[in-house]
């Protein structure tokens, strides 16, 4: 049997900087939005993206080339970088917005995605990002980059195998019912749901060679982006106080209070 | 633990200082001995009643009665729950000065009544410095108001530090007055292994020489406890293959007021630690969020509730210094060997795990199958013998109570306990309060 020629794989992760998820979050007094001086950390679905993609590399070794991540936020994301970095990827790139700036949208997001793909040399085979964001849930741009791209899309994946001679890939997905399994043909999207795994914690001789991988700062007008949003948030409260239940004494009460609610008793 | 038993057929659950005062002048009256009792969480049979003395708990005084955010001093009830003063101050941006596993039951009254200890002593100090007051009801159901909130106060003898450990043998503790230190605005902690024990020295001095002003917490846990901890799925958080045969971890945190300052101290640490041409380290891992952060805690702090699903468990804290951490437990395990006690039939293990950096050990004899009176024959008292040989302390942090009462000789001369033994007769001549404490019977 001849052997099948080794197909290099280029995986790109996009990951975001969000409000940790053990924050508290408050709305601001304005309510335009959340308070957002709080803790920030890696949203904890690209983490298991990241994770994946080093995973993906330990299995298959040197049928990886590159496993790229990219953030789109204002200087902190920097650090986001640095812990994907630690975790495995090789190198990373940041796409600077100002501190003030308002969080991209989706739809913009994919669009730079979309340009930072075309920008690579060797391009991109798989790309795997987490598939929702904790901050805005909004859980579209995986599904708006296959399109734009005219890729396959393989979302709220719970496992994923990649066969890189064969160029496909075969990913489980979670779904109301169960479980679904889809034969992708590369390159693909891939969005990642949380049974996927488990991700690592960064080992300190990690952390070292983490500080001289490569980092290179774009701005969105390198990429020919424009971030301006295009929805408009009106207002953002928080939802209405639980008001405490009543006690009655005894069951005729238990029918007035019902009564008095407009719950009647119905013939089937 | 179900170690101990009360034997109190009443329990009396005060409102008001009033009523606490109230009770014991009717007990004083009548010869009836009070145990104070807090949130129960003690570990050496101090809170409970052994001759049927009445238990009276200061868990229904639980208000807050003031805080200045200013200075941070926060005076409350003696039974308000650690975890709930933290709560109440955490939008000030205080922390409590102390901080122990039992948080979410203890109370502030029992911890001053103890003078506990806890991970934060390393970096806030004890009790003794960060109490600004007490309220206490005397034996003879008089009210000693010293419940002030000021930093300085040079004005006679310094009653209030009597109280302070004295494990409610010489007084009801009312009311509290604590100073409160600014919350951290960045913390972070680091979790090492080490391949032999005789690197925790040199790494603390390394610590605390890089880190200063902000090092936090310096935790020691041997390799017996970390296996045991990975059993009972807390982690994994480094990976084994990096681990190896490392002999022991150490937990450090460090809190500061500025995330990039402390991040820069940390990487220079780490960098060093890394790149030494004889690596203190084999592998370690830095917290990347909140959660990581989280998660390394709960590997230490989950350790003693492992520790009670194994077994019964024999707890030792001892202080000893820091260089003979390892040897006592070896020594300890030796002796259990040596008396044919070891092994799944008996003692399934003996760990060491504990604040080093206040050269704190919690030793832990687990026996598999039940306390027996031939384990307690062969650890005590040969572990308070091992323990005054290196000069050390019986109990570094968990009080006499009524497990240690005939220990307390092993780290107190009998010069200390007649001086003790006085200070009680002038303030409980008819002994009602918590007797058969603390102080060994003459």
């Amino acid at each position: 049997m001849r052997p099948s020629a080794v197909r290099l794989l280029n995986i790109l992760v996009p990951v975001k900087r969000a409000v940790d998820y053990a924050v508290k979050i408050r709305v601001n007094p304005e309510q335009t939005g959340i308070d957002l001086n709080v803790k920030h950390s890696m949203n904890p679905f690209d983490e298991i993206a990241v994770e994946e993609a080093v995973r993906i590399r330990e299995r298959l070794k040197d049928a990886v080339k590159s496993i790229k991540v990219v953030t789109i936020g204002p200087p902190k994301s920097s650090e986001t970088l640095r812990t994907a970095l630690a975790m495995g990827a090789d190198s990373a790139i940041h796409v600077e917005i100002p501190e003030s700036a308002p969080s991209p949208e989706p739809l913009g997001v994919a669009k730079a995605l979309k340009a930072i793909i075309e920008r690579q040399s060797e391009g991109v085979d798989v790309v795997i990002m987490g598939k929702q964001a904790i901050d805005d849930d909004a859980g579209q741009t995986g599904q708006m980059l296959a399109g734009l791209m005219g890729w396959a899309q393989a979302t709220f994946a719970s496992k994923v195998d990649v066969d890189a001679a064969q160029k496909v890939a075969h990913v489980t997905r979670e779904i109301d019912g169960g479980l679904e399994e889809l034969r992708c043909r590369l390159p693909l999207v891939v969005t990642t749901d949380l049974r996927l795994n488990e991700p690592r914690y960064a080992s300190l001789p990690n952390i070292m060679k983490a500080k001289k991988k490569p980092l290179e700062k774009l701005t969105p007008a390198d990429l020919g982006i424009d971030f301006t949003p295009r929805l408009e948030t009106i207002k953002v409260t928080e939802p209405p106080k639980r008001v405490g239940g009543g006690k009655v004494e005894n069951v005729d009460q238990l029918l007035a209070k019902l009564k008095e609610a407009g719950i009647t008793a119905r013939r089937a | 633990m179900g170690k101990y038993h009360g034997q109190a057929t009443t329990v009396l659950r005060p409102r008001t200082t009033q009523q606490v005062s109230d009770i014991v002048k009717f007990c004083a009256s009548r010869r009836i001995g009070i145990v104070p009792q807090g949130g129960n969480t003690g570990l050496v049979g101090g809170s409970i009643s052994l001759q049927k003395e009445i238990v009276l708990s200061l868990g229904a005084m639980n208000s807050v009665r003031s805080f200045d955010p200013v200075s941070g001093s926060l005076v409350a009830d003696a039974g308000c729950i650690l975890e709930s003063l933290s709560d109440h101050i955490a939008p000030h941006n205080h922390i409590m000065p102390l901080d122990l596993g039992a948080k979410g039951s203890c109370q502030i009254g029992g911890n001053l009544s103890t003078n506990a200890g806890g991970l934060r002593l390393l970096r806030y100090g004890s009790l003794h410095g960060t109490v600004l007051g007490l309220e206490v009801v005397l034996p003879d159901g008089t009210v000693l108001d010293q419940l002030s909130t000021l930093r300085k106060d040079n004005t006679g003898y310094d009653l209030k530090q009597l109280f302070v450990g004295a494990e409610g043998t010489l007084g009801v503790i009312t009311g509290v007055s604590i100073l409160t230190p600014p919350a951290p605005q960045a913390s972070n902690n680091i979790f090492l292994a080490l391949p032999h024990f005789k690197n925790v020295l040199p790494l603390f001095q390394t610590a605390k020489r890089q880190l200063g002003e902000i090092l936090s917490a310096f935790e020691y846990i041997d390799r017996t406890a970390y296996d045991m901890a990975l059993e009972h799925d807390l982690g994994p958080i480094l990976n084994p293959d990096e681990v190896g045969d490392a002999q022991c971890f150490v937990l450090v945190e460090t809190s500061g007021g500025n995330h990039e300052h402390d991040m820069e101290k940390l990487n220079n640490l780490l960098e060093s630690l890394m790149s030494a041409d004889q690596p203190l380290i084999y592998t370690g891992t830095l917290s990347q969020s909140p959660a990581q952060f989280a998660s390394i805690w709960a590997l230490r702090e989950g350790l003693t509730e492992c520790v009670q699903k194994e077994g019964k468990p024999y707890k030792y804290d001892v202080s000893v210094p820091l260089a003979d951490f390892q040897s006592v437990v070896d020594t300890v395990r030796e002796r259990l060997i040596s008396k044919g006690l070891y092994g799944d039939h008996a003692v399934s293990k003996v760990m060491g795990y504990g604040h080093v950096g206040d050269g704190n050990l919690h030793l832990n004899v687990i026996a598999k199958h039940g306390y027996r009176p031939e384990l307690e024959a062969a650890l005590e008292p040969f572990i308070y013998e091992l323990v005054a040989s290196h000069k050390g302390s019986v109990s570094a942090e968990h009080g006499i109570g009524s497990m240690k009462t005939s220990a307390l000789r092993y780290s107190k001369d009998d010069v200390s306990i007649e001086w003790m033994r006085k200070i009680k007769q002038v303030f409980d001549p008819l002994n009602i309060m918590n007797p058969g404490k603390v102080l060994p019977s003459a």
